[in-house]
């Protein structure tokens, strides 16, 4: 056998489901204690920074609410990435990432729904209404608990795999949607105030707290995500040692 | 109205939810490391376990 054969690469290293337990398992209390402190310094800057002039200390409530909002859309595509790995390299633990991810996402969605009519009431004067940005993020919200359901309605999870993949695959067309539905319709929502081509337009004492805010949810958010794929990756073994068991009791009993 | 109770409103609900999301995938893993063990010590083997075996014996 060739070098290149049995040296195999560290991205094929994390095919191998142990040697993701194994690696994943020395990360991860890393991932979590870097992850809190950064969120900590993120929000204690948020903290020590000055009201806004409008929306005096309601603009706190931003500091939770935007990283909460581009999460709901990241965890999205890193579903999506996922449903190419299922679908395209068949990789082993793709499936693993998607199913693993929808609840968190479900969650990050919700709070970025729940932090946003929470600062909508003071605001705007009003919870909630059917425009375009919020009505989209509700339906995201909607995709994650329809995947949730997907991904968990079979008991062989290599039958909903595909489907999973492919329903997640469609369901990317509202990202964009999300993204732009503050600049095609008509909408109580602000437009885009970090991400956009011509730079940010918000003071800079109130953007680094944002940003590092974003990151540290972030790094929050892959921390859950980590967590919940090696507990899918046990789930998984569990049955198929429950299934083995099963057959050799058949074969004792034949016997 | 008084703004700092939306702004105390959103932070409890936000850390409600996470530090709920975070006790369940904690509780997931425990129930799911439970599990294996019990199978293990039930003397069943997952395939790979038993192929590393014979290949430590041979």
């Amino acid at each position: 056998m060739s070098d290149a054969a049995t040296q195999p690469t560290r991205l094929a290293d994390l095919a191998n489901p142990t040697r993701f337990l194994d690696l994943s398992g020395k990360v991860l209390p890393w991932l979590g204690a870097i992850a809190l402190i950064v969120t900590a310094i993120g929000l204690a800057m948020g903290f020590a920074a000055p009201e806004d002039y409008q929306q005096g200390s309601t603009v706190r409530i931003m500091y939770i609410h935007v990283p909460f909002a581009w999460i709901s859309m990241m965890c999205y595509m890193v579903m999506a990435v996922a449903a190419l790995g299922t679908l395209v390299w068949k990789h082993p633990l793709a499936d693993v990432s998607l199913k693993a991810a929808a609840p968190i996402g479900a969650v990050f969605t919700a709070l970025a729904l729940a932090t946003g009519s929470i600062w909508g009431r003071p605001m705007w004067g009003t919870w909630w209404v059917w425009d375009g940005r919020l009505t989209s993020v509700f339906v995201l919200f909607l995709m994650y608990l329809g995947l949730i359901a997907l991904t968990r309605a079979l008991d062989d999870p290599a039958r909903s795999a595909r489907a999973a993949a492919i329903v997640t695959l469609v369901g990317v067309i509202n990202i964009p949607i999300i993204k732009f539905s503050v600049e095609w319709w008509n909408t109580l929502h602000q437009p885009a105030s970090v991400m956009r081509l011509d730079g940010p337009t918000i003071h800079s004492s109130l953007l680094w707290p944002l940003l590092i805010s974003a990151l540290g949810f972030s790094l929050l958010f892959f921390t859950f995500h980590i967590m919940a794929m090696r507990a899918e990756i046990w789930r998984r073994r569990v049955s198929v040692m429950r299934r083995m068991m099963a057959k050799r009791a058949d074969r004792d009993a034949a016997a | 109205m008084n703004h700092a109770l939306f702004v105390t409103a959103a932070y409890v609900v936000s850390a409600l939810a996470l530090l709920g999301l975070g006790a369940w995938i904690l509780l997931d893993q425990r129930a799911r490391q439970k599990e294996m063990a019990d199978l293990e010590a039930a003397g069943v083997k997952r395939r790979s376990e038993r192929k590393a075996r014979r290949d430590a014996a041979s």
